[in-house]
């Protein structure tokens, strides 16, 4: 199992100039990324959903590398968007899935069949042309910089260790450093487009 | 009214959306929009993307729009109602001026509704506050740019209801 965040200050010297769609893992990358403005963590608009609108932007914006900080919860709840991703194959998507076995934000409960599900397989079954899978640190830390520096779409599954919480979500840290609304208008200023 | 008339023409749609401005057609197949699908797949000014669950076409689309682009959205309305909780977190929730082109599969302006998933497609918008437009020949289609404008200026998602399979069945 890897450390979200040893995995993440890793992936920091590599992301270059890249968007960031930090998911799940935003709580760890707000605190580790230097360029904020070209960060999107939204938050949690609606579960299973990062991968397609990841997939929007980077079809959007073709010359520029769109990175996505996905979980398997997610995509066991959208599956289908991979075969989608694989048919338009935007080679700016890079899709890391950070497998921790476990629904961790409502507790810990583990996901279908959590042991036993190979989402580099999954992905590569439904047409993505590259996909890879790492259950620790150093093996990452080997390969992130080749996978960062050929085209996508490409699947990066990650098992993580899980981070799991059980207090009311009232009572949690709050890790937001700015509202949804400021993210995208910023976003936004960086993809060159208007925010009036 | 001429029978033409009486008819949705898929060219009279297609044009609408060429006008706006449309992009990228975020789509699952239904029987309302097939011949729609046939005219848009030969048009080289338009990007299909397929999906697989009607979920997933509100967060495609909120994507595409945040990244400077201007989807519209075309799906049956068994579909949106799967879709409900990406409709409100992705497209209202991230306030996201896009148009939904719903077949209205069951709809019919003759006798009784029989076909549950037209009973609630209105009361499904209705829940979620989304205005909508019925079409049902090419005579209402200059109702999409006014759906189109609507959802500019106010940020919000708004519905167009094809209840017409381009045949005119609604005509007889």
């Amino acid at each position: 199992m890897i450390d979200t965040t040893d995995m993440l200050n890793v992936f920091q010297n590599h992301r270059g100039d890249a968007i960031v769609i930090s998911g799940r893992a935003s709580k760890h990358w707000v605190n580790i990324s230097t360029y904020e403005k070209r960060d999107v963590p939204l938050g949690d608009p609606a579960m299973g959903g990062h991968a397609s609108f990841a997939f929007g932007l980077a079809l959007a914006n073709p010359d520029k590398k769109i990175i996505l900080f996905d979980s398997e919860g997610d995509v066991l709840m959208n599956m289908g968007v991979l075969t989608t991703i694989a048919e338009i194959a935007p080679p700016n998507f890079y899709h890391f899935l950070l497998d921790n076995e476990v629904y961790a934000t409502t507790g810990g409960q583990p996901v279908p069949n959590a042991q036993n599900v190979a989402y580099d397989v999954i992905a590569s079954g439904a047409g993505y042309p590259s996909s890879h899978a790492f259950d620790n640190l150093e093996d990452f830390t080997n390969n992130v910089e080749e996978i960062l520096a050929n085209p996508g779409p490409v699947m990066v599954a990650l098992k993580v260790n899980p981070e799991i919480e059980n207090e009311p979500i009232g009572r949690r840290r709050r890790w937001q450093t700015r509202t949804r609304d400021q993210v995208i208008e910023d976003l936004q200023g960086q993809l060159g487009l208007s925010t009036s | 009214m001429t029978q033409q008339q009486a008819e949705l023409s898929p060219e009279t749609v297609l044009a609408q959306i060429k006008a706006n401005g449309v992009t990228h057609v975020v789509w699952l197949p239904d029987s309302e929009t097939n011949w729609l699908y046939l005219l848009m797949k030969a048009d080289p000014t338009i990007e299909l993307i397929p999906v697989s669950r009607e979920g997933a076409a509100f967060s495609t689309a909120a994507g595409l729009s945040v990244g400077g682009k201007k989807p519209i959205i075309l799906i049956q309305n068994t579909g949106l109602m799967e879709s409900g909780d990406s409709l409100r977190g992705w497209a209202i929730g991230m306030n996201i001026p896009v148009v939904l082109m719903v077949g209205y599969r069951g709809y019919t302006r003759h006798g009784v509704i029989q076909d549950t998933a037209a009973t609630y497609t209105e009361r499904f918008l209705n829940a979620f506050d989304v205005d909508y437009y019925l079409i049902e020949n090419s005579e209402d289609a200059e109702r999409i740019t006014i759906a189109f404008k609507e959802a500019e200026k106010t940020r919000r998602p708004v519905a167009v209801l094809v209840g017409d399979e381009y045949h005119g069945f609604n005509s007889r």
